[in-house]
Protein backbone atom coordinates (compact mmCIF):
# COMPACT_ATOMS: atom_id res chain seq x y z
CA UNK A 1 0.00 0.00 0.00
CA UNK A 2 3.08 2.27 0.71
CA UNK A 3 4.30 1.36 -2.19
CA UNK A 4 0.82 2.36 -4.51
CA UNK A 5 1.15 6.05 -2.90
CA UNK A 6 4.72 6.60 -4.08
CA UNK A 7 4.22 5.47 -7.77
CA UNK A 8 0.99 8.06 -6.99
CA UNK A 9 3.07 11.14 -6.31
CA UNK A 10 4.83 10.58 -9.30
CA UNK A 11 1.78 10.64 -11.51
CA UNK A 12 1.30 13.80 -13.10
CA UNK A 13 -2.61 13.84 -13.41
CA UNK A 14 -2.95 12.38 -10.17
CA UNK A 15 -0.79 15.26 -8.45
CA UNK A 16 -2.11 17.94 -10.73
CA UNK A 17 -5.65 17.05 -9.72
CA UNK A 18 -4.58 16.66 -6.33
CA UNK A 19 -2.84 19.69 -5.73
CA UNK A 20 -5.63 21.89 -7.21
CA UNK A 21 -8.02 20.47 -4.80
CA UNK A 22 -5.83 21.03 -1.66
CA UNK A 23 -5.09 24.35 -3.03
CA UNK A 24 -9.75 24.69 -2.62
CA UNK A 25 -9.53 22.79 0.39
CA UNK A 26 -7.16 25.43 1.61
CA UNK A 27 -8.82 28.72 0.39
CA UNK A 28 -12.05 27.43 2.22
CA UNK A 29 -10.63 26.53 5.28
CA UNK A 30 -8.35 29.32 5.73
CA UNK A 31 -10.55 32.77 4.27
CA UNK A 32 -12.93 32.63 6.97
CA UNK A 33 -10.14 32.65 9.29
CA UNK A 34 -8.87 36.42 8.21
CA UNK A 35 -12.20 37.42 6.94
CA UNK A 36 -14.98 36.63 9.96
CA UNK A 37 -18.02 38.22 8.43
CA UNK A 38 -21.07 36.45 7.99
CA UNK A 39 -21.87 35.97 4.20
CA UNK A 40 -25.24 36.70 4.17
CA UNK A 41 -25.21 39.96 5.69
CA UNK A 42 -25.85 42.69 3.04
CA UNK A 43 -23.19 45.21 2.35
CA UNK A 44 -23.55 46.80 -0.82
CA UNK A 45 -26.15 47.29 -3.72
CA UNK A 46 -27.83 44.81 -5.80
CA UNK A 47 -25.34 43.24 -8.87
CA UNK A 48 -22.01 45.76 -7.91
CA UNK A 49 -18.80 44.74 -10.38
CA UNK A 50 -16.56 43.24 -8.84
CA UNK A 51 -13.76 46.39 -7.57
CA UNK A 52 -10.72 46.03 -5.33
CA UNK A 53 -13.10 45.39 -1.99
CA UNK A 54 -15.57 43.09 -3.17
CA UNK A 55 -13.35 40.82 -4.99
CA UNK A 56 -16.43 39.38 -7.24
CA UNK A 57 -18.85 42.21 -6.65
CA UNK A 58 -21.98 41.68 -5.44
CA UNK A 59 -25.24 39.36 -5.62
CA UNK A 60 -28.70 40.94 -6.10
CA UNK A 61 -29.19 41.29 -1.83
CA UNK A 62 -25.89 43.19 -1.95
CA UNK A 63 -23.75 40.42 -0.51
CA UNK A 64 -20.64 39.75 -1.09
CA UNK A 65 -20.00 36.96 -3.75
CA UNK A 66 -16.44 36.28 -3.16
CA UNK A 67 -17.32 35.56 0.69
CA UNK A 68 -20.43 33.34 -0.70
CA UNK A 69 -18.63 31.94 -2.91
CA UNK A 70 -15.44 30.29 -0.07
CA UNK A 71 -18.68 29.18 1.77
CA UNK A 72 -20.52 27.83 -1.12
CA UNK A 73 -17.46 25.51 -2.12
CA UNK A 74 -17.18 24.29 1.39
CA UNK A 75 -20.67 23.16 1.44
CA UNK A 76 -20.47 21.89 -2.03
CA UNK A 77 -17.01 19.60 -0.87
CA UNK A 78 -19.30 18.04 2.78
CA UNK A 79 -21.98 17.20 0.23
CA UNK A 80 -19.40 15.83 -2.41
CA UNK A 81 -17.67 14.03 0.44
CA UNK A 82 -20.63 12.87 2.51
CA UNK A 83 -22.69 11.84 -0.72
CA UNK A 84 -18.82 9.53 -1.67
CA UNK A 85 -18.72 7.92 1.59
CA UNK A 86 -22.56 7.54 1.73
CA UNK A 87 -22.55 5.41 -1.83
CA UNK A 88 -19.17 3.52 -2.06
CA UNK A 89 -19.55 1.89 1.76
CA UNK A 90 -23.61 0.75 0.82
CA UNK A 91 -22.00 -0.48 -3.09
CA UNK A 92 -19.03 -2.17 -1.09
CA UNK A 93 -21.40 -3.72 1.22
CA UNK A 94 -24.02 -4.71 -1.34
CA UNK A 95 -20.86 -5.53 -3.83
CA UNK A 96 -19.26 -7.80 -1.60
CA UNK A 97 -22.38 -9.76 0.15
CA UNK A 98 -23.21 -10.42 -3.66
CA UNK A 99 -20.79 -11.11 -4.93
CA UNK A 100 -19.24 -13.42 -2.31
CA UNK A 101 -22.03 -15.13 -0.85
CA UNK A 102 -23.56 -15.59 -4.43
CA UNK A 103 -26.39 -17.81 -4.87
CA UNK A 104 -30.24 -16.64 -4.53
CA UNK A 105 -28.25 -13.79 -2.26
CA UNK A 106 -26.32 -13.04 -5.28
CA UNK A 107 -29.64 -13.18 -7.70
CA UNK A 108 -31.80 -10.92 -5.37
CA UNK A 109 -29.13 -8.18 -4.40
CA UNK A 110 -28.27 -8.25 -8.64
CA UNK A 111 -31.95 -8.03 -9.62
CA UNK A 112 -32.27 -4.71 -6.74
CA UNK A 113 -28.90 -3.54 -8.14
CA UNK A 114 -29.93 -3.37 -11.52
CA UNK A 115 -33.70 -2.11 -10.77
CA UNK A 116 -32.03 1.47 -9.47
CA UNK A 117 -29.70 1.68 -12.14
CA UNK A 118 -32.84 1.43 -14.56
CA UNK A 119 -34.73 3.87 -12.80
CA UNK A 120 -32.81 7.54 -13.22
CA UNK A 121 -31.60 8.31 -9.82
CA UNK A 122 -31.98 12.00 -10.48
CA UNK A 123 -35.74 11.39 -10.65
CA UNK A 124 -35.26 9.53 -7.47
CA UNK A 125 -33.38 12.29 -6.07
CA UNK A 126 -35.86 15.26 -7.07
CA UNK A 127 -38.99 12.73 -5.37
CA UNK A 128 -37.25 12.16 -2.08
CA UNK A 129 -35.99 16.33 -2.02
CA UNK A 130 -39.83 17.29 -2.74
CA UNK A 131 -40.84 15.17 -0.14
CA UNK A 132 -38.53 15.84 2.54
CA UNK A 133 -39.39 19.13 4.16
CA UNK A 134 -36.51 20.11 6.42
CA UNK A 135 -33.73 19.45 4.28
CA UNK A 136 -29.66 20.29 5.94
CA UNK A 137 -27.11 19.91 3.51
CA UNK A 138 -26.58 16.84 5.08
CA UNK A 139 -29.59 15.14 4.33
CA UNK A 140 -29.33 16.18 0.78
CA UNK A 141 -25.81 14.58 0.98
CA UNK A 142 -27.27 10.72 2.38
CA UNK A 143 -30.34 11.37 -0.18
CA UNK A 144 -27.51 11.76 -3.17
CA UNK A 145 -25.08 9.20 -1.61
CA UNK A 146 -28.23 6.29 -1.08
CA UNK A 147 -29.33 7.18 -4.98
CA UNK A 148 -26.11 6.62 -6.45
CA UNK A 149 -24.31 3.60 -4.96
CA UNK A 150 -25.70 0.93 -7.77
CA UNK A 151 -22.59 1.29 -10.13
CA UNK A 152 -19.94 0.80 -7.61
CA UNK A 153 -21.89 -2.29 -6.04
CA UNK A 154 -22.31 -3.87 -9.35
CA UNK A 155 -18.72 -2.90 -9.90
CA UNK A 156 -17.64 -4.32 -6.71
CA UNK A 157 -19.91 -7.88 -6.87
CA UNK A 158 -17.97 -8.67 -10.55
CA UNK A 159 -14.11 -8.59 -8.75
CA UNK A 160 -15.54 -9.96 -5.82
CA UNK A 161 -16.97 -12.89 -7.59
CA UNK A 162 -14.16 -13.62 -9.69
CA UNK A 163 -11.34 -13.12 -6.42
CA UNK A 164 -13.76 -15.65 -4.50
CA UNK A 165 -12.97 -18.58 -6.58
CA UNK A 166 -8.99 -17.87 -6.45
CA UNK A 167 -6.91 -19.90 -4.84
CA UNK A 168 -5.76 -17.60 -1.89
CA UNK A 169 -9.87 -17.48 -1.07
CA UNK A 170 -9.76 -21.69 -0.36
CA UNK A 171 -5.99 -21.55 1.21
CA UNK A 172 -7.54 -19.02 3.55
CA UNK A 173 -10.52 -20.77 4.10
CA UNK A 174 -8.85 -24.52 4.50
CA UNK A 175 -6.54 -22.38 6.76
CA UNK A 176 -9.57 -22.00 8.97
CA UNK A 177 -10.65 -17.95 8.08
CA UNK A 178 -14.16 -17.16 8.68
CA UNK A 179 -15.89 -15.37 6.45
CA UNK A 180 -15.63 -11.92 7.36
CA UNK A 181 -11.66 -12.09 7.51
CA UNK A 182 -11.63 -13.56 4.33
CA UNK A 183 -13.17 -10.79 3.15
CA UNK A 184 -11.30 -8.03 4.75
CA UNK A 185 -7.78 -10.14 4.24
CA UNK A 186 -8.16 -12.06 1.13
CA UNK A 187 -10.67 -9.55 -0.90
CA UNK A 188 -10.70 -6.38 -0.12
CA UNK A 189 -6.69 -5.73 -0.47
CA UNK A 190 -7.23 -6.46 -4.29
CA UNK A 191 -9.89 -4.02 -4.56
CA UNK A 192 -8.79 -1.60 -2.48
CA UNK A 193 -7.54 0.98 -5.07
CA UNK A 194 -10.86 0.68 -7.64
CA UNK A 195 -13.03 1.40 -4.26
CA UNK A 196 -10.88 4.50 -3.69
CA UNK A 197 -11.43 5.03 -7.48
CA UNK A 198 -14.58 4.62 -7.18
CA UNK A 199 -15.08 6.89 -4.20
CA UNK A 200 -13.79 9.83 -5.96
CA UNK A 201 -16.11 9.81 -9.03
CA UNK A 202 -19.01 9.23 -6.53
CA UNK A 203 -17.78 12.56 -4.52
CA UNK A 204 -16.95 14.13 -7.91
CA UNK A 205 -20.99 13.56 -9.10
CA UNK A 206 -22.25 14.23 -5.30
CA UNK A 207 -21.23 17.49 -5.96
CA UNK A 208 -22.59 18.17 -9.55
CA UNK A 209 -26.11 16.53 -8.49
CA UNK A 210 -26.38 19.00 -5.46
CA UNK A 211 -25.84 21.69 -8.33
CA UNK A 212 -28.26 20.33 -10.23
CA UNK A 213 -30.78 19.40 -7.80
CA UNK A 214 -30.49 23.45 -6.00
CA UNK A 215 -30.42 24.72 -9.52
CA UNK A 216 -33.86 23.85 -9.56
CA UNK A 217 -34.70 24.90 -5.64
CA UNK A 218 -34.75 21.72 -4.46
CA UNK A 219 -31.27 21.69 -2.53
CA UNK A 220 -30.47 22.82 1.71
CA UNK A 221 -31.99 25.25 3.47
CA UNK A 222 -30.17 27.84 5.57
CA UNK A 223 -27.02 27.52 3.65
CA UNK A 224 -24.59 28.47 0.72
CA UNK A 225 -23.82 26.11 -1.60
CA UNK A 226 -22.26 26.34 -5.46
CA UNK A 227 -25.88 25.53 -6.29
CA UNK A 228 -27.65 27.36 -4.43
CA UNK A 229 -25.72 30.36 -5.66
CA UNK A 230 -26.21 29.95 -9.23
CA UNK A 231 -30.27 28.94 -8.41
CA UNK A 232 -30.31 32.58 -7.05
CA UNK A 233 -28.70 34.13 -9.91
CA UNK A 234 -30.79 32.51 -11.91
CA UNK A 235 -34.22 33.23 -10.22
CA UNK A 236 -32.87 36.81 -9.56
CA UNK A 237 -32.09 37.53 -13.35
CA UNK A 238 -28.36 37.88 -13.10
CA UNK A 239 -28.11 36.91 -16.64
CA UNK A 240 -30.40 39.31 -18.19
CA UNK A 241 -28.93 42.04 -16.08
CA UNK A 242 -25.79 41.23 -17.31
CA UNK A 243 -24.50 40.31 -13.73
CA UNK A 244 -21.82 37.36 -14.86
CA UNK A 245 -19.74 37.39 -11.96
CA UNK A 246 -23.08 36.01 -9.65
CA UNK A 247 -22.95 32.83 -11.72
CA UNK A 248 -19.66 32.10 -13.84
CA UNK A 249 -17.13 32.27 -10.82
CA UNK A 250 -19.31 29.31 -9.03
CA UNK A 251 -19.74 27.09 -12.23
CA UNK A 252 -15.78 27.71 -13.09
CA UNK A 253 -15.28 26.69 -9.27
CA UNK A 254 -18.01 23.90 -9.55
CA UNK A 255 -15.69 22.64 -13.26
CA UNK A 256 -12.84 22.91 -11.41
CA UNK A 257 -13.38 20.69 -8.33
CA UNK A 258 -14.83 18.00 -10.38
CA UNK A 259 -12.18 18.53 -12.75
CA UNK A 260 -9.39 17.84 -10.77
CA UNK A 261 -11.12 14.98 -9.06
CA UNK A 262 -11.57 13.20 -12.68
CA UNK A 263 -8.54 14.37 -13.06
CA UNK A 264 -6.80 11.89 -9.91
CA UNK A 265 -9.24 9.22 -10.97
CA UNK A 266 -7.60 9.09 -14.57
CA UNK A 267 -4.47 9.35 -12.81
CA UNK A 268 -5.44 6.58 -10.16
CA UNK A 269 -6.62 4.15 -13.36
CA UNK A 270 -3.40 4.04 -15.00
CA UNK A 271 -1.50 3.32 -12.49
CA UNK A 272 -3.80 1.05 -10.73
CA UNK A 273 -5.27 -0.58 -13.61
CA UNK A 274 -1.78 -2.37 -14.84
CA UNK A 275 -1.48 -3.39 -11.64
CA UNK A 276 -4.82 -5.42 -11.18
CA UNK A 277 -4.29 -7.12 -14.35
CA UNK A 278 -1.21 -8.64 -14.05
CA UNK B 1 1.82 -48.58 3.70
CA UNK B 2 -1.94 -48.80 2.81
CA UNK B 3 -4.36 -49.70 5.36
CA UNK B 4 -7.29 -51.25 5.44
CA UNK B 5 -9.21 -48.77 7.62
CA UNK B 6 -11.18 -46.48 4.92
CA UNK B 7 -10.39 -42.93 5.49
CA UNK B 8 -13.02 -41.10 3.42
CA UNK B 9 -15.60 -42.23 0.98
CA UNK B 10 -17.48 -40.86 -1.56
CA UNK B 11 -20.97 -42.22 -2.60
CA UNK B 12 -22.01 -41.21 -6.23
CA UNK B 13 -20.64 -37.54 -6.15
CA UNK B 14 -22.47 -35.10 -8.48
CA UNK B 15 -21.64 -31.64 -9.87
CA UNK B 16 -22.86 -29.73 -12.18
CA UNK B 17 -22.04 -26.34 -12.88
CA UNK B 18 -24.82 -23.45 -13.94
CA UNK B 19 -28.61 -24.22 -15.13
CA UNK B 20 -30.44 -24.71 -18.26
CA UNK B 21 -28.46 -24.11 -22.00
CA UNK B 22 -24.86 -24.06 -20.46
CA UNK B 23 -24.83 -26.64 -18.07
CA UNK B 24 -21.48 -28.71 -17.04
CA UNK B 25 -21.33 -31.74 -14.90
CA UNK B 26 -17.73 -31.47 -14.04
CA UNK B 27 -17.98 -34.51 -12.02
CA UNK B 28 -20.46 -36.95 -12.54
CA UNK B 29 -21.52 -40.06 -10.13
CA UNK B 30 -18.29 -40.86 -8.96
CA UNK B 31 -17.75 -43.28 -5.65
CA UNK B 32 -14.48 -43.93 -4.38
CA UNK B 33 -13.10 -45.51 -1.23
CA UNK B 34 -9.44 -44.08 -0.11
CA UNK B 35 -7.79 -45.91 2.85
CA UNK B 36 -4.81 -44.66 5.69
CA UNK B 37 -1.63 -44.36 4.05
CA UNK B 38 -2.28 -44.83 0.29
CA UNK B 39 -1.17 -42.78 -2.34
CA UNK B 40 -3.72 -42.56 -4.99
CA UNK B 41 -3.57 -40.90 -8.51
CA UNK B 42 -6.20 -39.22 -10.44
CA UNK B 43 -5.21 -39.41 -14.03
CA UNK B 44 -8.06 -37.34 -16.91
CA UNK B 45 -7.12 -34.83 -19.56
CA UNK B 46 -7.63 -31.23 -18.98
CA UNK B 47 -11.07 -30.67 -18.28
CA UNK B 48 -11.99 -33.97 -16.98
CA UNK B 49 -13.18 -32.67 -13.39
CA UNK B 50 -9.89 -33.65 -11.25
CA UNK B 51 -10.17 -30.20 -9.97
CA UNK B 52 -13.81 -30.21 -9.43
CA UNK B 53 -13.33 -33.68 -7.33
CA UNK B 54 -10.06 -32.24 -5.23
CA UNK B 55 -12.67 -29.20 -4.22
CA UNK B 56 -15.65 -31.50 -3.34
CA UNK B 57 -13.52 -33.45 -1.18
CA UNK B 58 -11.94 -30.69 0.29
CA UNK B 59 -15.68 -29.13 1.48
CA UNK B 60 -14.67 -25.95 -0.61
CA UNK B 61 -17.58 -26.65 -3.18
CA UNK B 62 -21.37 -28.59 -2.58
CA UNK B 63 -21.47 -31.09 -4.41
CA UNK B 64 -24.99 -31.88 -6.49
CA UNK B 65 -25.64 -35.12 -5.68
CA UNK B 66 -24.16 -38.01 -3.39
CA UNK B 67 -22.35 -38.16 -0.28
CA UNK B 68 -19.32 -37.98 1.55
CA UNK B 69 -18.23 -40.21 4.59
CA UNK B 70 -15.27 -39.29 6.35
CA UNK B 71 -14.10 -41.93 9.55
CA UNK B 72 -17.25 -44.00 8.52
CA UNK B 73 -19.57 -40.64 9.26
CA UNK B 74 -21.26 -38.86 7.18
CA UNK B 75 -19.21 -35.61 7.19
CA UNK B 76 -20.80 -31.75 8.53
CA UNK B 77 -19.65 -29.23 7.18
CA UNK B 78 -22.37 -26.97 8.26
CA UNK B 79 -21.13 -24.82 11.01
CA UNK B 80 -17.32 -23.14 10.84
CA UNK B 81 -16.19 -24.86 13.64
CA UNK B 82 -16.74 -27.93 12.25
CA UNK B 83 -15.23 -26.91 8.92
CA UNK B 84 -12.15 -26.18 11.01
CA UNK B 85 -12.35 -29.53 12.73
CA UNK B 86 -12.30 -30.80 9.11
CA UNK B 87 -9.29 -28.66 7.78
CA UNK B 88 -7.08 -29.86 10.33
CA UNK B 89 -7.42 -33.47 8.94
CA UNK B 90 -7.91 -32.75 5.08
CA UNK B 91 -5.31 -30.52 3.38
CA UNK B 92 -4.52 -29.44 -0.22
CA UNK B 93 -2.07 -27.99 -2.53
CA UNK B 94 -3.53 -26.10 -5.62
CA UNK B 95 -2.82 -26.58 -8.89
CA UNK B 96 -1.49 -22.73 -9.45
CA UNK B 97 0.60 -21.94 -7.06
CA UNK B 98 1.03 -18.07 -8.07
CA UNK B 99 -2.78 -17.81 -7.38
CA UNK B 100 -2.44 -19.62 -3.73
CA UNK B 101 -0.57 -16.69 -2.29
CA UNK B 102 -2.26 -13.74 -0.91
CA UNK B 103 0.22 -10.65 -2.51
CA UNK B 104 -0.58 -8.70 -0.19
CA UNK B 105 1.07 -10.52 2.67
CA UNK B 106 4.07 -11.73 3.30
CA UNK B 107 5.53 -15.54 3.22
CA UNK B 108 5.37 -15.14 6.89
CA UNK B 109 2.16 -14.66 7.44
CA UNK B 110 0.98 -18.11 5.48
CA UNK B 111 3.40 -20.08 8.03
CA UNK B 112 2.18 -18.49 11.26
CA UNK B 113 -1.31 -19.42 9.90
CA UNK B 114 -0.91 -22.80 10.24
CA UNK B 115 0.91 -22.77 13.62
CA UNK B 116 -2.34 -21.13 14.60
CA UNK B 117 -4.98 -23.65 12.65
CA UNK B 118 -3.26 -26.54 15.08
CA UNK B 119 -4.61 -24.56 18.16
CA UNK B 120 -1.34 -24.85 20.18
CA UNK B 121 -0.55 -22.50 22.49
CA UNK B 122 3.32 -21.36 21.26
CA UNK B 123 5.76 -19.24 22.42
CA UNK B 124 7.00 -17.07 19.69
CA UNK B 125 10.49 -19.09 19.75
CA UNK B 126 8.65 -22.39 19.59
CA UNK B 127 7.01 -20.96 16.54
CA UNK B 128 9.98 -19.61 14.95
CA UNK B 129 11.50 -22.77 15.09
CA UNK B 130 8.63 -24.72 14.00
CA UNK B 131 8.76 -21.98 10.56
CA UNK B 132 12.59 -22.79 10.50
CA UNK B 133 12.37 -26.33 10.49
CA UNK B 134 8.96 -26.96 7.69
CA UNK B 135 11.53 -24.68 5.59
CA UNK B 136 14.71 -26.51 5.78
CA UNK B 137 12.36 -29.71 5.08
CA UNK B 138 11.85 -28.44 1.50
CA UNK B 139 14.95 -27.23 1.24
CA UNK B 140 14.66 -23.11 1.50
CA UNK B 141 16.02 -20.38 3.87
CA UNK B 142 13.64 -19.44 6.30
CA UNK B 143 15.80 -16.09 6.90
CA UNK B 144 15.69 -15.42 3.21
CA UNK B 145 12.37 -15.56 2.50
CA UNK B 146 10.42 -14.66 5.98
CA UNK B 147 10.10 -11.11 4.81
CA UNK B 148 9.57 -11.31 1.05
CA UNK B 149 6.29 -11.56 -0.86
CA UNK B 150 5.10 -13.70 -3.02
CA UNK B 151 5.58 -11.77 -6.40
CA UNK B 152 9.27 -12.18 -5.37
CA UNK B 153 9.17 -15.54 -5.22
CA UNK B 154 9.59 -17.79 -8.00
CA UNK B 155 7.35 -20.63 -8.92
CA UNK B 156 9.69 -23.47 -7.83
CA UNK B 157 9.89 -21.45 -4.30
CA UNK B 158 5.77 -20.98 -4.14
CA UNK B 159 4.95 -24.41 -4.84
CA UNK B 160 8.13 -25.77 -2.22
CA UNK B 161 6.30 -23.39 0.49
CA UNK B 162 2.53 -25.17 0.39
CA UNK B 163 4.54 -28.44 1.10
CA UNK B 164 6.26 -26.33 3.96
CA UNK B 165 2.61 -25.68 5.04
CA UNK B 166 1.37 -29.32 4.56
CA UNK B 167 4.76 -29.92 6.57
CA UNK B 168 3.48 -27.50 9.64
CA UNK B 169 -0.14 -28.91 9.25
CA UNK B 170 0.62 -32.94 8.96
CA UNK B 171 -2.87 -34.25 7.71
CA UNK B 172 -4.00 -37.20 7.55
CA UNK B 173 -5.45 -36.10 3.95
CA UNK B 174 -3.55 -34.49 1.15
CA UNK B 175 -5.05 -33.50 -2.30
CA UNK B 176 -2.16 -32.66 -4.22
CA UNK B 177 -3.27 -31.06 -7.41
CA UNK B 178 -0.69 -31.29 -9.90
CA UNK B 179 1.91 -30.18 -8.21
CA UNK B 180 4.81 -30.21 -10.20
CA UNK B 181 2.99 -28.24 -13.03
CA UNK B 182 5.56 -25.82 -12.41
CA UNK B 183 9.19 -27.06 -12.25
CA UNK B 184 11.22 -28.33 -14.59
CA UNK B 185 11.90 -32.61 -14.27
CA UNK B 186 14.77 -32.18 -12.19
CA UNK B 187 12.68 -30.13 -8.95
CA UNK B 188 9.89 -32.29 -9.74
CA UNK B 189 11.16 -35.68 -8.70
CA UNK B 190 12.61 -33.56 -5.24
CA UNK B 191 9.11 -32.58 -4.50
CA UNK B 192 7.62 -36.11 -4.86
CA UNK B 193 10.01 -37.13 -2.99
CA UNK B 194 9.24 -34.37 -0.18
CA UNK B 195 5.67 -35.64 -0.50
CA UNK B 196 6.35 -39.35 -0.20
CA UNK B 197 8.58 -38.54 2.73
CA UNK B 198 5.58 -36.30 4.58
CA UNK B 199 3.77 -39.52 3.84
CA UNK B 200 5.99 -41.59 5.36
CA UNK B 201 6.60 -39.43 8.86
CA UNK B 202 3.05 -39.67 9.29
CA UNK B 203 1.28 -42.10 7.23
CA UNK B 204 -0.79 -39.69 5.29
CA UNK B 205 -3.10 -40.66 2.85
CA UNK B 206 -2.33 -38.81 -0.43
CA UNK B 207 -4.56 -38.09 -3.63
CA UNK B 208 -2.07 -36.80 -6.28
CA UNK B 209 -3.84 -35.26 -9.25
CA UNK B 210 -1.75 -35.42 -12.57
CA UNK B 211 -2.68 -35.69 -16.23
CA UNK B 212 0.88 -37.85 -16.49
CA UNK B 213 0.20 -41.49 -16.11
CA UNK B 214 4.02 -42.07 -15.90
CA UNK B 215 4.38 -40.18 -12.92
CA UNK B 216 0.98 -41.69 -11.41
CA UNK B 217 2.43 -45.19 -11.96
CA UNK B 218 5.69 -43.96 -10.23
CA UNK B 219 4.24 -43.13 -7.36
CA UNK B 220 1.11 -44.64 -5.94
CA UNK B 221 -0.69 -47.16 -4.90
CA UNK B 222 -3.92 -47.00 -6.56
CA UNK B 223 -5.19 -45.21 -9.87
CA UNK B 224 -8.41 -43.35 -10.51
CA UNK B 225 -8.97 -42.19 -14.50
CA UNK B 226 -11.40 -39.79 -14.93
CA UNK B 227 -12.61 -38.97 -18.36
CA UNK B 228 -15.44 -36.13 -19.08
CA UNK B 229 -16.31 -36.05 -15.14
CA UNK B 230 -16.72 -39.90 -14.72
CA UNK B 231 -14.02 -42.55 -13.35
CA UNK B 232 -14.01 -44.74 -16.47
CA UNK B 233 -11.17 -47.42 -14.46
CA UNK B 234 -9.85 -47.77 -10.68
CA UNK B 235 -7.51 -50.16 -9.02
CA UNK B 236 -4.15 -50.97 -8.29
CA UNK B 237 -2.04 -49.02 -10.32
CA UNK B 238 0.07 -52.14 -11.66
CA UNK B 239 -2.98 -53.73 -12.58
CA UNK B 240 -4.52 -50.74 -14.45
CA UNK B 241 -1.27 -49.89 -16.34
CA UNK B 242 -0.27 -53.58 -17.40
CA UNK B 243 -3.99 -54.24 -18.62
CA UNK B 244 -6.27 -51.52 -18.93
CA UNK B 245 -9.39 -52.28 -19.73
CA UNK B 246 -11.09 -49.18 -20.83
CA UNK B 247 -10.18 -47.86 -24.46
CA UNK B 248 -9.42 -44.06 -22.92
CA UNK B 249 -7.27 -46.11 -20.37
CA UNK B 250 -5.30 -47.61 -23.42
CA UNK B 251 -5.05 -44.15 -25.21
CA UNK B 252 -3.43 -42.49 -22.39
CA UNK B 253 -0.71 -45.22 -21.83
CA UNK B 254 0.02 -45.09 -25.39
CA UNK B 255 0.48 -41.52 -25.45
CA UNK B 256 3.29 -41.92 -22.96
CA UNK B 257 5.88 -44.15 -24.84
CA UNK B 258 8.27 -44.28 -21.90
CA UNK B 259 6.54 -46.69 -19.91
CA UNK B 260 5.90 -48.94 -23.25
CA UNK B 261 9.42 -49.20 -23.64
CA UNK B 262 9.69 -49.94 -19.55
CA UNK B 263 7.98 -53.34 -19.87
CA UNK B 264 9.15 -54.39 -23.50
CA UNK B 265 12.36 -54.79 -21.82
CA UNK B 266 10.97 -57.06 -19.33
N1 LIG C 1 -16.58 -22.70 -11.18
C1 LIG C 1 -16.94 -23.30 -12.34
N2 LIG C 1 -18.04 -22.87 -13.00
C2 LIG C 1 -18.42 -23.46 -14.14
N3 LIG C 1 -17.79 -24.49 -14.72
C3 LIG C 1 -16.68 -24.96 -14.11
C4 LIG C 1 -16.19 -24.39 -12.89
N4 LIG C 1 -15.08 -25.06 -12.52
C5 LIG C 1 -14.87 -26.00 -13.46
N5 LIG C 1 -15.83 -25.95 -14.42
C6 LIG C 1 -15.94 -26.84 -15.59
O1 LIG C 1 -15.89 -28.16 -15.13
C7 LIG C 1 -15.10 -28.97 -15.99
C8 LIG C 1 -14.02 -29.66 -15.19
O2 LIG C 1 -13.10 -28.71 -14.71
P1 LIG C 1 -11.87 -29.09 -13.78
O3 LIG C 1 -11.21 -27.82 -13.38
O4 LIG C 1 -12.34 -29.96 -12.69
O5 LIG C 1 -10.93 -29.90 -14.77
P2 LIG C 1 -9.48 -30.51 -14.51
O6 LIG C 1 -9.61 -31.97 -14.75
O7 LIG C 1 -8.95 -30.07 -13.21
O8 LIG C 1 -8.64 -29.87 -15.68
P3 LIG C 1 -7.10 -29.40 -15.68
O9 LIG C 1 -6.26 -30.59 -15.89
O10 LIG C 1 -7.03 -28.48 -16.86
O11 LIG C 1 -6.85 -28.70 -14.39
C9 LIG C 1 -14.57 -28.06 -17.07
O12 LIG C 1 -15.36 -28.25 -18.21
C10 LIG C 1 -14.76 -26.68 -16.52
O13 LIG C 1 -15.05 -25.78 -17.55
MG1 LIG D 1 -7.36 -28.95 -12.57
Amino acid sequence: MNSSFRILIKSPKFMFGACTLLAMIGLVLIYPLFNRSDPLEMIALAYQPPDAKLLLGSDNFGRDLFLELIYGIRTSLQVGLIAGVFATAIGLVIGLTSGYIGGMIDNLLTAVTNIFIVIPSFVILILISVSIDSRSSFVTAVIIGVTSWPWTARAVRAQTSSLRNRDHVNIAKISGYSTPRIIVSEILPYIASYVVMAFVLQTASGILSEASISMLGLGPYNTISLGIIMNWALVFEAPVAGAWWAFIPAAISIAMITFSLYMMNTGMDEIFNPKIRS
Amino acid sequence: MKGNNVLIEGKNLTKVFGFGGNKTTAVDNVSFAFHEGEIISIVGESGSGKTTLAKLIMGLLKESAGTIEYMGKPRRLKRHSDRRKYWKHIQAIFQDPFSSFNQFYRVEKLLLDCIKLQGEKLTKEEQLRRMKEACSFVNLKYEELHNKYPFELSGGQMQRLMIARIFILHPKLLIADEPTSMVDACSRSTILDMLLKLREENNMTIIFITHDVGLAYYVSDTLYIMEQGKVVEKGPAEEVILNPKHPYTRQLISDVPKIHSEWDLA
